[in-house]
């Protein structure tokens, strides 16, 4: 008789267990279904000119340089204000940027060099949506590195200034799109260590 | 007492159950060409430093312990031998642009000087992994030659 008892509440647990089991994936497959039928629903709203026009236009800026120099500067203006959360979240940013680049424009050699560069700083920049700052700015040390690179190849509008710091790891460089010098390594510490040692554009 | 016997039974159950979930084992017969020891001229004494500490979780092929063999530690072990093979993988380092190289041999050093790298976890068990503050101070140096000869 105890033994009967015994195996009957081994079997309603094993029961309640799956059907708890199933129920989270019974949820799953209707939030799939859900974003499939929004899926759809944009699709069929696409037929205005207008609209897509203004998306082909959007998705231009996202796969450009300078959306990623953009999101660049933003991540060095919150070392520069010792900043971590926004160090952070700006670092995820990044990697969309990164992410989204289009290299269909460029030369064979270009496009994988410029591939090369898009990994190495995503990593980095990963690295950066999750350090704490110290961190963060060893990562953005070598991020420099690679958006200087990119930017030798593809380019830029504005005028950047590859700025110095001799103090910090034996020497880093980053870029700025002003000739006044506040250093992201150090931040409050030591603002102002530094000096422009080139001129791009 | 009979709610402990059955929760008892239940874990039984479920412990003898998970056993029969499959793991994938990270083994391989060959070292490919690209494998760090193969492209690189590495001192023999850092060789096999590297080897032990290193190459359980960052290479295709792990040397597996006995209780590998039982859930859930095998997951566990497995969930450490993916991730730290997405970070660095040692058997296919050659792929790797200059670049990329650069950035890993930084990380390698960085965790290495920080004490990060192996992970306590692993040389909790693994105590011939531990790097004695010479290892260290011979693998940064090595290292650091290798990523400025790039």
């Amino acid at each position: 008789m105890k033994n009967l008892k015994v195996t009957t509440a081994i079997l309603v647990i094993a029961f309640i267990g799956f059907t708890a089991m199933s129920c989270k994936d019974g949820k799953k497959e209707v939030s799939n279904d859900e974003m499939h039928s929004e899926m759809n629903h944009d699709n069929s709203d696409g037929h205005h000119d207008g609209e897509e026009n203004e998306m082909a236009m959007s998705d231009d800026q996202n796969g450009s340089s300078e959306n990623i120099l953009k999101d660049y500067f933003n991540l060095k203006d919150a070392l520069v204000a010792d900043d971590e959360s926004k160090g952070k979240e700006l670092g995820a940013i990044l990697v969309e940027s990164l992410d989204n680049l289009d290299v269909s424009k460029y030369t064979d050699d270009q496009k994988s060099e410029l591939n090369d560069i898009i990994v190495d700083a995503t990593e980095h920049a990963e690295h950066i949506s999750e350090s704490p700052m110290e961190h963060q700015r060893e990562h953005f040390k070598i991020l420099s590195k690679d958006v200087t690179d990119m930017v030798a190849i593809t380019g830029t509008e504005n005028t950047l200034y590859e700025q110095f710091c001799p103090m910090y790891d034996k020497g880093s460089a980053w870029l700025s799109m002003s000739k006044d010098v506040k250093n992201p390594y150090y931040g409050s510490k030591m603002l102002t260590c530094g000096k422009v040692q080139k001129e791009i554009n | 007492m009979r709610i402990v016997k059955i929760i008892a039974l239940v874990l039984l159950v479920a412990f003898v159950g998970i056993q029969f979930v499959p793991t994938e084992r990270n083994q391989n017969e060959s070292v490919p060409a690209t494998d760090f020891m193969l492209v690189n001229d590495i001192p023999k004494n850092i060789e096999n430093k590297l080897k032990t500490s290193c190459y359980d979780c960052h290479s295709n092929n792990t040397q597996y312990p006995w209780y590998n063999k039982i859930q859930p530690a095998a997951w566990f072990l497995e969930d450490h031998i993916t991730e730290g093979k997405s970070e660095l993988n040692f058997s296919e380092w050659d792929l790797l642009s200059n670049r990329r190289k650069a950035s890993k041999l930084r990380s390698i050093i960085k965790q290495i000087e920080s004490g990060e790298m192996p992970l306590d976890s692993y040389t909790l068990i693994h105590k011939d992994a531990e790097f004695s503050e010479e290892d260290k101070i011979t693998i940064i140096q090595w290292m650091t030659q290798l990523k400025t000869n790039l």
